[in-house]
């Protein structure tokens, strides 16, 4: 009896102590650095996007934009950890030094580093999403909908993560039409409208009459949309700067890990990882699909959706060869993340070299 | 009544008058802005420009800042002061990296003393090299400096680009467009523990002094006053033109060469596409703040690295738009040479007469 006294007493003590904390850890404020402006309608609009959700789940947050990656990041980061912020999230590739520089410091702060791969101290988490996913999906719109036969694809840098896309997008193209050529054309920028407009009219004009693109601006869509040819939007739903030329867009969808991250930290739960999420968890969305693809495409674009999301369609299944014939993918097997993770060939049917 | 008289002279007091008079005009304008954005103008105003600088961790960042700002702008007065328009000191900073970032990489995994004064030389080598292009061109074919060396800033760029994407990534690194981590040996040594402010700052002050007495001391400095005034009148004076106009880029190039070197390998370590945030073209509205004057240029490369600073405070506790620095440095340029007009008229204020 005595034993159950104390044995009660103290867990019901616990009990107080966790809700105390709990209620507490609901101050916990994350901060969020990006490298473009807010309004970029690209890549860190939808990072703010997803600050927003972690705001209306009830979380302070803070941001800092236009944080170039020369020395001026770490300081930024540094400040933010300073400054009473729990979590901070940092969304460009070239964060990854100075992230994992300030986290060895600030050794109670966590810090999620989007795009990179090194994770030296226990408290930087890394996270990407599998936007090949998508690729997939504008591969097999772009080849149905082509009569030109020729795809443009503006890219950024000759990185796997841009490698990837165009091969899984020209793989997908192929499998529904195997006459089609994919064109790129290398803009050497994430972010910069003049440019990607000029690389967009360079495809036009060599007769491509669906653009895709890897890089972050509307410039390219409204370029299409000048031009009378189709495209598709990047990160963000960009229907409504093109809305004749621009068929889907493949939507990055941030908020839902940042809210479980933050949560994570509030409770005391979160933990190191290594994220990589698609179609399946949310993270890579297809916008609506427009009413000029025909009714039969747009049904084939929803199952396959549903089936890249449940895994049983996998964007990489082979057999995949690469442009010199050799064989990359065994029939009936799928590339695995550590080859996805290092992709630097481009696969049959693209046309041209990746830059070296 | 109002008039306004034309001066005989361009006054004295004034000319330095006026730089102060600009800052306070960017402070008032500013307010007016935060105001009309809806925040508390004072308070805006104190994240600004003293949160930012209130401890010694944020003081050692002005000076880490304001570095590559006065080198450049000490190397640029060389060349506007002798009517020379340097407007490619960003590429001649890019190419200075580029050389002696490539030199501390032949350096990888190495130790030694002798490897930093190897890696710092070769970015001033670099530096020169590259601003030699327009100089060479102005004085042999006649071509405007202006254009020649800005376009140089961007195939400079394009050159970085070329090299870090390409042969000189990391080959560890996944392709991601950045180069290995240089060596402790090639890397300017910090100052105090914990903080980032490096060596390079004496770099600056080196340039500071030598600028002071070549100005002021010497026959070249004398010549370059006489060819900024009037360049008819130094051809009068017989003074070698050409051999003046190229070692003026010569040294300008230098010195942005060398805040190259302090960026990638001071604080950043390593080569990657962005290795300045524009200080290049920044240093010109230096420059001039500080009236092209060695002293002069050291309290404007502090004034305008206080805006990149509070900029970054200003975001993060009152969520003021990040890119409200750059107007800061805008307003400063534009009140400067708006109240320049004061230097060549005075306002006479005349009582009415009945």
């Amino acid at each position: 009896m005595h034993k159950f006294l104390i044995r009660s007493f103290v867990s019901s003590l616990v009990l107080l102590f966790t809700l105390t904390v709990a209620a507490v850890a609901k101050d916990v404020k994350a901060a969020f650095v990006y490298i473009g402006p807010t309004g970029d309608h690209g890549w860190t609009y939808q990072h703010d996007v997803g600050r927003k959700a972690v705001e209306a789940a009830g979380f302070k947050t803070t941001y800092v934009e236009g944080v170039p990656e020369s020395a001026d990041a770490e300081r930024v980061l540094r400040q933010l950890a300073n400054s009473g912020h729990d979590v901070i999230f940092t969304t460009s590739f070239g964060y990854m030094n100075p992230t994992n520089k300030v986290a060895k410091e600030f050794p109670n702060v966590k810090f999620e580093h989007a795009t990179g791969y090194k994770r030296e101290h226990p408290n930087v988490s890394t996270y990407a999403a599998r936007f090949y996913e998508g690729r997939t999906i504008l591969g097999t719109i772009a080849g149905t909908m082509t009569k030109s036969n020729v795809i443009g694809y503006v890219a950024s840098f000759p990185i796997p993560e841009v490698i990837r896309g165009i091969n899984s997008f020209t793989l997908a193209a192929q499998k529904v039409n195997p006459n089609i050529k994919t064109k790129i054309v290398w803009a050497f920028t994430w972010y910069d409208p003049g440019k990607e407009a000029e690389a967009a009219k360079a495809l036009i004009d060599q007769g491509a009459d669906v653009i895709a693109q890897h890089t972050d601006s509307t410039a390219i869509v409204q370029m299409a949309e000048k031009a009378g040819v189709y495209a598709f939007g990047q990160a963000s739903d960009m229907d409504k700067f093109a809305p004749k030329a621009v068929l889907t867009s493949v939507e990055n969808n941030w908020g839902p890990y940042y809210v479980d991250r933050v949560k994570a930290v509030a409770n005391g739960t979160w933990s190191q990882k290594d994220t990589w999420h698609g179609i399946g968890d949310g993270m890579v969305v297809i916008s609506d699909l427009d009413s000029q693809m025909p009714a039969d495409l747009r049904s084939k674009v929803k199952k396959l959706q549903a089936d890249l999301a449940s895994g049983k369609v996998h964007s990489f299944t082979g057999p995949i060869y690469d442009q010199k014939g050799n064989l990359m993918v065994a029939e009936g097997k799928t590339a695995d993340d550590g080859m996805l993770a290092g992709m630097m060939t481009y696969v049959k049917g693209v046309e041209g070299d990746i830059p070296k | 009544m109002i008039k306004i008289v034309k001066r005989d002279q361009p006054s004295r007091a004034i000319f330095f008058f006026t730089p102060v008079l600009a800052i306070f005009l960017t402070l008032v304008a500013g307010g007016l802005i935060f105001f009309i954005l809806g925040f508390k103008p004072f308070e805006a105003l104190k994240f600004f420009f003293i949160v930012p600088i209130a401890d010694k961790y944020g003081f050692s960042e002005l000076l880490l800042k304001a570095t590559p700002l006065c080198l450049i702008a000490i190397g640029l007065s060389f060349c506007f002061k002798s009517n020379n328009w340097n407007i490619g000191a960003e590429g001649q900073l890019t190419f200075g990296a580029i050389v002696s970032g490539g030199v501390a990489l032949l350096f990888y995994e190495q130790e030694g003393f002798y490897i930093l004064p190897i890696v710092i030389l070769a970015g001033a080598i670099g530096g020169m090299l590259y601003a030699s292009i327009p100089a060479i061109l102005k004085t042999y074919f006649n071509t405007n400096e202006i254009l020649v060396s800005l376009m140089l800033v961007y195939v400079s760029k394009l050159i970085l680009d070329y090299l870090v994407v390409g042969p000189w990534s990391n080959p560890e690194g996944f392709n991601f467009p950045e180069t290995r981590q240089f060596s402790e040996s090639a890397k300017l040594p910090l100052l105090f523990e914990g903080l980032r402010i490096h060596a390079g700052i004496f770099l600056a002050l080196a340039a500071v002094v030598i600028s002071w007495f070549v100005f002021y001391k010497t026959y070249l400095g004398f010549q370059m006053k006489v060819s900024g005034f009037s360049l008819k009148t130094a051809k009068y004076a017989g003074y070698k033109g050409k051999k003046m106009i190229i070692l003026v880029f010569l040294i300008s190039g230098a010195c942005a060469g060398l805040a190259g070197v302090g960026e990638i390998t001071g604080p950043i370590g390593q080569l990657h596409r962005e290795i300045s945030p524009d200080y290049g073209f920044t240093a010109i509205i230096v420059a001039f703040l500080g009236r092209l004057h060695p002293v002069g240029i050291i309290f404007a490369s502090l004034v305008v690295a206080i805006t990149y600073l509070g900029a970054e405070t200003a975001q993060i506790f009152m969520q003021i738009p990040k890119y409200t620095g750059q107007v800061f440095q805008g307003m400063i340029l534009f009140f400067l040479l708006a109240s320049d007009y004061l230097l060549f008229f005075k306002i006479k204020f005349i009582g009415l007469k009945k």
